[in-house]
Formats: structure tokens, C-alpha cells, sequence
């Protein structure tokens, strides 16, 4: 589904990304680990356009989108991301943020966007907010909107930017459930997360980047009961 | 005491504001009606140029740059002058009032655009991003998201540059159109008195109070809401 092949990243002379190869299947989760500055962000925003790559070549479903002239709101669409400071537009109540996209971009109709964006908000649990602003909700109430809103554009592809870790310990739980049970329901993911409880749940692979270099491919349970690179066993020893 | 006589009778002169206010009060409303107007297309055309020297597309970005630094880096004054006198020369005949209307709108387009610039660029980028990664274009992101926030954010320093163009609009009186300013210096001229500048100014701080309040209003409503 997701080809990957030795994509470098350079913003001027600092070479964040050097080399990445990776291959992901259909339904596949994707744990990314690796220390602050290791290029993670860079690495999710490659994939859906958001940086232009530098050197290297990224395949989705077989079609090339590092392509120039490719068509870049095409792509996008089928690529749902989340970020970490869930970036939801302060304007628009929780409806709005889910319906927009759906209505402007695939040209639904305002009746039927807002009638799946009620459902998109009801599967993360917030059918009771679908009238609020962003600024009444709480950070975990606002992740699971960010989610909703990225849902909505019906994608093929998931990608979290460590989505939990601007959260308070408390509401952690709600947004891994609603991505628990995306991943169950078959969505192709790759996550950035900290969050070990979910890595171990709904990670099929893990990755351990650091400087810019996939150092360790491995199961779960495999990194974290017996990881092979020293550095891996370093830092998952200075986050557990 | 004998200066301070001529003072009042000069400048404080009732039976001469109150013979001329009539007058006067038509010219101010002309004053308001033209800064509307001027108001109106400059914030189109403001827009228009701040979008334009936002994009990374040359060919937009710097005439944009071009043209509002040549209307901010050049006196209003002999814009209006120009646009009165010299447009005539390639054909262009212009009443005083449009010829004024077209120099104070380029004019304020200029100023409106810097306003424009700076509230779109103070929208996080996250918010252009999370349009992006939904697959909205650039012009989508614009409409939807980026102008609706930003408009609030310049509410208050566009409301404070229509004030300073409801003042500069007094420069039409060069080319005389009878707005305030120019209604009053024919009264002075006429009566040999100038009370009617102090009365002119007067009706200009009667217009432009309310304004620079709800400037207030609105800086300090936008404060508890951001
Ligand atoms: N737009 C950018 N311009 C310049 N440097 C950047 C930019 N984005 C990220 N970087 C740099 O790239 C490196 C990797 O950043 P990032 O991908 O955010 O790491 P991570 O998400 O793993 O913490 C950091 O050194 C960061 O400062
Ligand atoms: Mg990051």
C-alpha cells in the first residue's frame, strides 16, 4: 500500500531524513518511536505532501506521489493526518471542522456532509458536542474532533503525530480507544506515539528512528522484550 | 484681553458657524459618503494585493510589492494632483470627485494591503496545514479558513486606517470637490473669517470619535476571546 524508497529530507543544510526504506501493507499499523528531532514529523509530513522530499521516491497503492506534477490535493485526500496540536479551525463549531472538507473538497452536498460528520462524531463519542467550539472543548474532546474531521474525507490512509502527548494523563485513554478501534476496523496507520500500552495493542510494526535512520525494525513485543540495537535498548530504557 | 477678543471673534465666531453649518454639514456629508466609497475599493483591491504578495508566484508577488510601496512611499497629495490634472493628458477625464476616488482608493489599497498581509500571516500555520493535509487548495484554504479568522484580527487596525482616510479625504479640496474642508474655506474665504475651520474640525472629531471607540471596543473584545 505504502512503498517508501530511500527518501532524504533536507531542510537547507540540515539533512533530517536520510534514507528511509519502508514497506506497508493494507490494515497495517505502524508504531514510530524514536527520540525528539529523529525526523518523525518530517517522515508523516513526506507522506502526505506536506514537506517535499528532497531525494527519493514515495508509492501509494503503486502510483508515485514524490512525482512532479503530481496532483497534490488528489493525494491528501486519501491521506488523513493528525497532529499534535490538533489544529482545529477555532471559527467552525465541532460540525463544521468534520463537514468542511467533505462539502468543498468531494462536493458533497451541506444535508449529507453534516449527516456523516454526525456520525463521524458520534463513533468517537462526541455526539453531544457537535455544536461546540473548539475553545469549550476539552484537549481530548478536541483530539477526537481532529480525528472525526480527518475521517470524514473517507481516507485510505491514517497518520498520527504523536496525537496524546499534548494531553492531560486523564484523557489519553478516550483518543487511544478511538484509535484502537480504527485500527481493528482495518485502517492502514502509521503512528508516532509514546504511548507503549498502544504499541504493544495495536501495532502490528514498530520502527525506531533516530538521526534521520530507520535503526531498528521489529513486532512489539519483539522491541521492547528484546530489542537489537543498542540505542533502540537505550532509549526505550530512558522512556519506560 | 485684546487678542483673546480677536481669538474668539476669528476663530469661535457663533453668528458665522451658525450661518455656515448648513454648508458645512453638506460637505461633511459628502466627506463620509467619499470615504465609504474610497474605503470600499481599497479593501478589495487591498485584498486582492495582499494575497498577491503572500503567494511564492513571482509574477504576483512582486508587482504587488511594487505597487504598494510606490502609493505608501509617495505623497497622497500629488497622487490626487496627478490623477486630476496629468490623467487628462492620455484621455482620462475625471471629475474632481472621481479623480480623488480613484487616487485615495489606490492609495488606501496600498495600506489595506499591508493590514490584510499581516492579518493573514498571523494565522498559525497549523490552521493552512490541517486545510491542506484535508485536501482543500490554496484558494479554499483562503476563503474558508484563513480570511474568516483574519478578518477579525484586522477589524480593528482597518477601522483605524478608514479614519485616517476619512482625514486625508480633506486633500480633495485641491481639486475642488466641496467635502468638508473645502466647504469651509469657502465660507472663510467669503466671510473673511475662518470660525468655519474650527467648526470643520470639530465635525471631523464628531466622526471620528465613535470610530476610534469601536477600535477599543473591538481590541479589547478580541483580547478575552484569543
Ligand atoms: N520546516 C522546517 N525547517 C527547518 N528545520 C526543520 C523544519 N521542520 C523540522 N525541522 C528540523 O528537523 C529536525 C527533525 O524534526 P521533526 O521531524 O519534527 O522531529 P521529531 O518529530 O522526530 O521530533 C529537527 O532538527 C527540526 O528542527
Ligand atoms: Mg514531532
Amino acid at each position: 500500500m505504502i512503498k517508501v524508497v530511500n527518501l532524504h529530507k533536507k531542510f537547507g543544510d540540515l539533512h533530517v531524513l536520510k534514507g528511509i526504506n519502508l514497506k506497508l501493507r493494507k490494515s497495517e499499523v505502524l508504531v514510530l518511536i524514536g527520540p525528539s528531532g529523529s525526523g518523525k514529523s518530517t517522515f508523516l509530513r513526506c507522506l502526505n505532501l506536506l514537506e517535499e522530499a528532497t531525494f527519493g521516491k514515495i508509492f501509494i497503492e503503486g502510483v508515485e506521489i514524490t512525482k512532479p506534477g503530481i496532483d497534490v490535493n488528489k493525494v491528501r485526500q486519501k491521506i488523513g493526518i493528525v497532529f499534535q496540536l490538533f489544529n482545529l479551525f477555532p471559527h467552525l463549531t465541532a460540525l463544521g471542522n468534520v463537514s468542511l472538507a467533505p462539502q468543498k473538497v468531494l462536493k458533497m452536498s451541506k444535508k449529507d456532509a453534516e449527516h456523516s460528520a454526525k456520525e463521524m462524531l458520534n463513533k468517537v463519542g462526541l455526539s453531544d458536542k457537535i455544536n461546540s467550539f473548539p475553545a469549550q472543548l476539552s484537549g481530548g474532546q478536541k483530539q477526537r474532533v481532529a480525528i472525526a474531521r480527518a475521517l470524514a474525507m473517507n481516507p485510505d490512509i491514517m497518520l498520527f503525530d504523536e496525537v496524546t502527548s499534548a494531553l492531560d494523563p486523564e484523557l489519553i485513554k478516550g483518543v487511544l480507544d478511538v484509535m484502537k478501534s480504527l485500527a481493528l476496523s482495518g485502517m492502514t496507520m502509521v503512528v508516532v506515539t509514546h504511548e507503549m500500552g498502544f504499541a504493544r495493542e495495536a501495532g502490528d510494526r514498530m520502527i525506531f528512528m533516530d538521526d534521520g535512520i530507520i535503526m531498528e525494525e521489529n513486532t512489539p513485543e519483539n522491541m521492547f522484550n528484546n530489542p537489537q540495537n543498542p540505542r533502540t535498548k537505550k532509549f526505550l530504557e530512558a522512556i519506560l | 484681553m485684546e487678542n483673546l477678543q480677536k481669538l474668539i471673534r476669528y476663530y469661535f465666531n457663533y453668528s458665522v458657524i451658525k450661518d455656515a453649518l448648513p454648508f458645512l454639514l453638506k460637505g461633511a456629508v459628502l466627506t463620509i459618503k467619499f470615504s465609504f466609497i474610497a474605503e470600499f475599493f481599497g479593501v478589495i483591491f487591498g485584498l486582492i494585493l495582499a494575497i498577491m504578495k503572500i503567494s511564492k508566484i513571482k509574477v504576483f508577488k512582486y508587482p504587488s510589492i511594487a505597487y504598494i510601496e510606490f502609493f505608501r512611499g509617495t505623497p497622497l497629495l500629488m497622487q490626487i494632483m496627478f490623477a486630476y490634472y496629468a490623467l487628462p493628458y492620455i484621455g482620462i477625464n475625471l471629475s474632481g470627485f472621481f479623480a480623488g476616488l480613484l487616487a485615495l482608493s489606490l492609495n488606501s489599497a496600498a495600506y489595506i494591503a499591508e493590514i490584510f498581509r499581516a492579518g493573514i500571516e498571523s494565522i498559525e500555520r497549523g490552521q493552512i496545514e490541517a486545510s491542506r493535509s484535508l485536501g482543500m487548495n490554496f484558494f479554499q484554504t483562503m476563503r474558508y479558513i484563513v480570511l474568516p479568522q483574519a478578518l477579525r484580527r484586522v477589524t480593528p487596525p482597518l477601522t483605524n486606517d478608514f479614519i485616517i482616510l476619512l482625514k486625508d479625504s480633506s486633500l480633495l479640496s485641491v481639486i475642488a470637490v466641496v467635502e468638508l474642508l473645502r466647504a469651509a474655506k469657502e465660507i472663510a474665504t467669503w466671510k473673511v473669517n475662518p470660525s468655519t475651520y474650527t467648526a470643520a474640525a470639530f465635525i471631523y472629531l464628531l466622526i471620528t470619535l465613535p470610530l476610534s471607540q469601536l477600535v477599543h471596543y473591538l481590541e479589547r473584545r478580541y483580547k478575552i476571546i484569543d
